[in-house]
């Protein structure tokens, strides 16, 4: 069965048809997405799902990669930090090794895209070369909290961005006074992946074993992310030690190693430090195998996102979509994933996530309920299916001028009563 | 807005769909008098996206569509009173986008000059208004429906985004009190008591699906007592 065939059971065959529909105005055109990384991170992992389903649908979607030394990623995610917000040193010596492999890129890529969707800070210099493909329309995709950022990098970005046919953000926060035309796009899941597929009993365990954790022993609290400061690990488990003084429990923290990501060691050592040695505390530093997250996912009672900031936070949606309570920051695209006491908890401090974390564990019918309803919010908002359905939207709106676009029929269409 | 289906001629009714593409304007209100400016200058577009949109992300919820601004008001200012009445401007009544915002801003404007102290709040920094607008496409779908029959058939197979054309978008689009189907039963297929019918549903007040459901049952029942005679 495709995988179109399997979502029309979840979301509905008219769905599917309509995205069908779409595909057919986009027949001739090649889509070329390019990011920093092909595995790790949460780009990546969109990338490895709505490229293949766009194929499936007829479009000739490709997806290519940058290359980029150890320097220059940390580099990049110097500039990560500072559009976060966080105060970073940028050198002139950094701006150097950004242009300097940002110019090797446009030298040495292939960029062949009718339509150019270029992901993330990272490869934003590659917009240099839209002159010299004629006709191109290039997207700039941010995937990054820009809502405060640091003013020098914003400003060296925005140089690019403004150049771009489109920005993309995941959230109105997110949005500034630019000259290029933005839009908002909330990132997906893809409920057939295997980090959210229903797993048996059987992997279930198997992964339990392998990490020696069990479910049974106290309910589990988890936070699934990086190794990254703004994703508050220690927060995390200052609010599990607050809450731990009233519901025994214990703590899961995962996390995995993203190739662009050079903090994660530093980061790992203080959860280490926090933890005090604390036997309940599992703070796992685990290869990006989905089903295992999947599975961790699955066993806990309440997952946490306790983020500084963030961009769409995408591990809340895989949560909800596996019916879980949820107590996560309001920051980033996440407000816009729980409504606060219906479709999860939202927090703003340390006390507020050990307060909600408490509840839920003592309240598991409230709990449930707000699972639930998350769920379906997911299936009817966060599906990749939507993602889909706005990226071709998207692709379309730069060919017209206007807010209003009427179409005549496509090419393969036929009429059906 | 301006009138976007032509196909529809005397005989046949194409089904189209309208598809929302949301932009950003990078402009934000953060207390109530930069919140009723900018409602009297923006877009056409983010006054409907702002008035409509809760009818699509949560059709399943709830059939009473809250409003963005009246949402804002209540959680960001705190000012209930002012909130309830922006909400609960009956929608349906207003044949024009233009006149929707006129209503919106008269509210507003009214409210501000019998409570000074509203002006006094302002939103945190997290709760500032962040104005969007819909960029639309307009597609045609397949599906051509010639008689009564094929209406009712094509009406199981369309998805919300189409029903919520033909009945919420015709009414702003056409500047009239018809909607796209009531028009059709009646011009078309000389269906006046049906269309009659529809045109007397106020979709507001249902959800999407429960709107669709209705429409099917309405039409179905004229269908069954057609092919009694």
């Amino acid at each position: 069965m495709s995988t179109l065939n399997r979502y029309e059971e979840i979301v509905g065959k008219n769905t599917v048809d309509e995205l069908r529909m779409l595909s057919g105005y986009l027949e001739g055109k090649v889509i070329q997405h390019i990011n920093s990384t092909a595995m790790g991170g949460g780009v990546a992992e969109i990338l490895q799902r709505i490229v293949p389903l766009m194929q499936e649908l007829g479009v000739n979607a490709q997806w290519d990669v940058i290359k980029g030394n150890k320097e220059f990623f940390e580099v990049t995610k110097a500039m990560h930090n500072a559009l976060h917000g966080k105060k970073v040193n940028i050198t002139s010596r950094m701006w150097e090794i950004f242009d300097e492999v940002s110019r090797e890129n446009i030298r040495d890529m292939n960029l062949y895209g009718d339509i150019m969707f270029i992901h993330d800070p990272q490869p934003a210099a590659l917009i240099r070369r839209k002159n010299k493909m004629k006709g191109s329309k290039w997207i700039w995709r941010c995937h990054v909290d820009v809502s405060l950022p640091d003013k020098k990098v914003w400003s060296f970005l925005e140089g690019f961005a403004n150049r771009y046919d489109a920005a993309v953000f995941s959230s109105p926060h997110f949005a500034h006074r630019m000259k290029t035309r933005q839009a908002l796009i909330s990132p997906s899941i893809d409920p057939f992946s295997d980090k959210n597929r229903e797993l048996s009993q059987k992997e279930i365990d198997t992964v339990l074993a392998k990490y020696k954790i069990d479910p049974q022993a106290k309910p589990i609290v988890c936070q699934i992310s990086r190794y990254d400061a703004l994703k508050d690990p220690v927060g995390v488990i200052k609010a599990y030690k607050l809450a731990k003084k009233y519901v025994d429990c214990q703590l899961l923290l995962v996390g995995n190693r993203a190739a662009d990501d050079p903090e994660t060691d530093k980061v790992y050592k203080q959860v280490l430090e926090a933890a005090g040695g604390d036997p309940d505390i599992h703070a796992l530093l685990v290869e990006d195998i989905p089903y295992e997250i999947n599975a961790f996912q699955r066993v806990s009672k309440v997952l946490v996102q306790k983020s500084i900031r963030e961009g769409f936070a995408l591990t809340v949606s895989e949560a909800l979509w596996k019916a879980k309570p949820v107590v996560a920051s309001a920051v980033g695209g996440i407000p816009l994933q729980i409504t606060h006491k219906y479709s999860g908890l939202l927090c703003h401090s340390i006390e507020g996530a050990a307060f909600y974390i408490k509840q839920l564990l003592n309240a598991p019918e409230y709990a449930a309920k707000l699972g639930a309803n998350g769920r379906e919010h997911i299936r009817q908002n966060f599906l990749l299916t939507r993602h889909l359905r706005e990226h071709m939207l998207l692709f379309l709106s730069l060919y017209h001028k206007g807010d209003v676009i009427t179409f005549g029929p496509p090419a393969r269409a036929k009429d059906r009563a | 807005m301006k009138e976007t289906v032509t196909e529809n001629n005397e005989k046949t009714f194409r089904f189209c769909t309208r598809l929302h593409l949301k932009v950003l304007t990078g402009l934000r209100a953060s207390n109530i008098k930069e919140l009723l400016r900018l409602i009297k200058k923006v877009p056409g577009s983010s006054i409907y996206y702002h008035t409509h949109r809760f009818l699509q992300q949560h059709q399943y919820l709830s059939p009473e569509p809250p409003n963005d601004f009246a949402h804002w008001i209540k959680s960001a200012l705190n000012e209930e009173v002012l909130a309830e009445k922006i909400a609960s401007i009956d929608t349906i009544q207003y044949g024009s986008i233009r006149s929707l915002r006129n209503e919106i801003a008269r509210t507003i404007g009214d409210y501000i000059k019998e409570n000074h102290r509203i002006k006094l709040r302002f939103a945190a920094g997290d709760k500032v208004f962040h104005f969007i607008k819909s960029a639309s496409l307009i597609i045609p779908t397949p599906y051509l429906a010639r008689d009564l029959r094929d209406f009712v058939e094509i009406l199981k197979k369309i998805t919300p985004n189409s029903i919520y054309f033909h009945m919420f978008e015709a009414r702003l689009r056409l500047d009239s009190e018809t909607n796209d189907f009531a028009r059709w039963l009646e011009t078309s297929l000389l269906e006046g008591g049906l269309a009659k019918k529809i045109k007397a549903l106020d979709p507001y007040t249902y959800t999407m699906e429960d709107l669709k459901k209705k429409v099917i049952e309405i039409a179905e029942e004229r269908l069954n007592n057609v092919n009694a005679q």
